[in-house]
């Protein structure tokens, strides 16, 4: 069942990309990170910009970004990696700067640095994973976690009188005249893998342009923190979180995209 | 024009999630019955459909697959 | 700019200095008794000079975490401020000194606890000596008691931080920082080439190129055994500063019964009460820290061999003493004497309370 004769490089097209260390990921199976790590390194190997990207990772799940590409790479402060991003990218202008952020990090903890560095307009790219739940330590509700989810910390499911509504971070950051750049996708499918891959390119590449700052949410699923399998977890992500957080471009070119 | 493919499965990074079974539009590819060295059932080919459109290796969080295509 | 005498504020030497040493960013956060480095920064325009980078952050926590990414790509980035912003920026400071990130930081004390009063003190003592954030860390900390040291301590520390990758703290107050004194500025030093960043700091995220593995900057590290050895790593470096580093001015001390320790501004009214003390023919010296960490130890241990007291001047409740009796070891009579909130003793009181606590 195998064509083996298939198997000589000149037949090869596709294979994980060069910008990605050999080190096994610590993600959970299934885990949405993976597939967004390894489409980021392929943009940076297809734009040739290995030697001039430098990465900060926020804390959270994806602490240990730096283990698995390939560039320079910063671990920020809980919430912080804006703000470090800022001063990477001011000091060393020739460089691609980008954050990789979840949710907690992005948009509680470090909601500040994320909202000011948008502000202000930095040419960085932010990459901001949104599974609704914080994973790393354990399964507590996120700011982007949905009204009646059951996390650690809403056994009973989220009550907006107890905890608020869920917050579309990726909308209000939209309205900031610093953002020149804002949308939001998926990696669940081969062909939401494709747009996201493409989004992030036009996101780095954005960076030559200094007009502020590039930002892909990516919605994910964490299918250890909902208890699901990572099968019935994307399935749950399209019926739950697509409706609460629609996938499409929410500003292109410094412009909001009219629905 | 018609393709034949052959993915090549790293199968000791290979964490059996499953999210590939899915992408499958051929049907080519299962989890095993057997486990590797993490204990996971990892992913293997079970026929020769593989036309190496490279959706699961698209889809693969652990890029642990290779994708390798011929016109025929 | 080249050698001159200027009349200048302590916070204006600092952001002079800071120009003049060949500083690549200022990110700071506007907070009293300090503001004027920042102001001084923005109207001096160095990115259209040396090229220096001044930013205005949204928080002292935001302006700590650019000078961590900032200074992770090695370059020399600083910032400054008073006393509750240093609180906010403890984060900051400990996972620059977890990642071994040479930065310079200054901070103009003002009266707490809370927000305090914005008037000079001395009791921030503990949290830039002894931590301030979590975790087993060490600033290296430079105490300038002139608008002259100000300005000298910003290149001294420039030389430290890199020696060490460490952070180094100059801790000063807001009298030094406002007031206004003669000083010599020097002779630029020029920003480093991209060559001398890479040679100065081959750890850094400055871009990896084809010849090297990826720099990581972090200061997280799962497997206890490594974060040991790494801990015992600092330990060697903080142990390092202790035998080569440690800086301190000592007067009058060869003959003294008596001596005063005090750093920064009590130093400066100690000055004058060791003077009044001398008139009326006692004889008492002053030892005056200018590293409080590492700090003078072995010095304070040999005058404890040969004097008959010490008085501790700090403002604040009294802190470094807890240094000082260490050091002396309980050979001698050490007392405290300080004031709070904002005061500044005068030296007659001073010279009283060494009078009636030491000499009795």
């Amino acid at each position: 069942m195998a064509n083996l004769d298939i198997v000589k490089p000149e037949n090869l097209v596709y294979q994980k990309s060069k910008v990605l260390t050999d080190a096994v990921m610590h993600y959970c199976p299934g885990c949405g990170h993976g597939t967004a790590h390894r489409i980021i390194a392929e943009v940076i190997e297809e734009l040739g910009i290995q030697d001039k990207t430098i990465g900060v990772s926020p804390v959270g799940c994806s602490v240990m970004a730096y283990n698995y590409f390939d560039v320079d790479f910063q671990e920020a402060a809980h919430g912080r990696a804006p703000a470090v991003a800022t001063a990477i990218k001011r000091l060393n202008p020739d460089c691609y700067v980008f954050t990789y952020q979840g949710d907690g990090d992005l948009a509680a903890i470090g909601t500040a640095e994320t909202i000011h560095a948008c502000n202000r307009g930095e040419n960085i790219t932010m990459v901001f994973v949104n599974n609704a739940i914080y994973g790393m330590t354990g399964g507590q509700m996120a700011p982007t976690t949905l009204l009646g989810m059951k996390t650690a910390t809403t056994p009973y499911g989220r009550d907006q009188k107890l905890n608020g509504w869920p917050f579309q971070v990726t909308e209000l950051l939209a309205q900031l005249p610093g953002t020149y750049y804002v949308t939001r996708q998926s990696v669940h499918t081969p062909a939401n893998v494709r747009k996201a891959k493409a989004a992030l390119k036009k996101a780095f590449e954005n960076q030559k342009l200094q007009k502020g700052v590039s930002f892909v949410e990516i919605v994910s699923s964490c299918n250890s923190g909902w208890k699901m399998t990572p099968v019935q977890a994307n399935k749950w992500m399209e019926e739950n979180m697509f409706p609460q957080y629609p996938l499409g471009d929410i500003k292109v070119d410094g412009e909001i995209v009219k629905k | 024009m018609a393709f034949k493919g052959q993915i090549v499965i790293d199968t000791e990074r290979c964490k059996g999630c499953g999210v590939c079974l899915e992408a499958c539009p051929m049907h080519c590819i299962e989890l095993s019955k057997n486990v590797n060295g993490k204990g996971y059932n990892y992913t293997q080919t079970v026929n020769d459909n593989c036309i190496g459109c490279a959706s699961c290796a698209i889809v693969c969080p652990d890029g642990v697959i290779s994708v390798y295509k011929v016109k025929c | 700019m080249a050698k001159e005498l200027k009349l200048m504020k302590g916070n204006e030497a600092i952001a002079r200095a800071m120009i003049a040493s060949g500083t690549d960013g200022y990110f700071g956060y506007p907070i009293t008794p300090q503001s004027e480095v920042m102001e001084t920064l923005m109207a001096e325009k160095p990115w259209e000079t040396t090229g220096m980078v001044v930013l205005q952050a949204e928080s002292e926590l935001a302006s700590i975490n650019m000078v961590y990414g900032g200074a992770a790509t090695g370059k020399k980035v600083a910032t400054s401020s008073s006393s509750p912003g240093i609180s906010l920026m403890a984060e900051g400071l400990t996972y620059l000194a977890g990642a071994e990130i040479p930065c310079v930081v200054m901070n103009a004390m003002r009266g707490g606890p809370g927000l305090g009063t914005i008037q000079p003190a001395q009791s921030d003592y503990f949290q830039s000596t002894k931590g301030g954030g979590h975790g087993d860390y060490q600033l290296y900390v430079l105490a300038p008691s002139s608008v002259q040291e100000m300005y000298d301590f910003v290149f001294d520390a420039w030389d430290i931080a890199f020696k060490y990758r460490n952070p180094v703290l100059i801790l000063t107050d807001g009298a030094i920082g406002q007031c206004m004194e003669k000083c010599y500025t020097r002779d630029y030093v020029p920003r480093w080439t991209e060559e001398e960043r890479r040679a100065k700091a081959p750890w850094g995220t400055w871009g990896k190129p084809a010849t090297r593995p990826h720099n990581i900057i972090t200061s997280l590290e799962l497997d206890s055994a490594r974060q040991e050895v790494f801990n015992q790593k600092l330990q060697k470096k903080y142990a390092q500063m202790k035998e080569e580093d440690v800086r301190f001015e000592a007067l009058n001390c060869d003959d003294a019964d008596y001596i005063f320790v005090a750093y920064g501004t009590s130093a400066r009214i100690c000055m004058k009460s060791m003077q009044l003390a001398r008139e009326k023919g006692l004889k008492v010296g002053l030892l005056r820290p200018i590293t409080l960490y590492p700090f003078p130890s072995k010095e304070i241990a040999k005058l404890a061999d040969k004097v008959k007291g010490m008085l501790c001047v700090e403002m604040s409740a009294g802190q470094m003493i807890e240094d000082v009796k260490l050091a002396a070891n309980c050979k001698i009579p050490i007392e405290h004497y300080g004031r709070f909130g904002g005061i500044i003793p005068t030296p007659e009181e001073v010279l009283e309370a060494m009078e009636n606590k030491i000499i009795k």
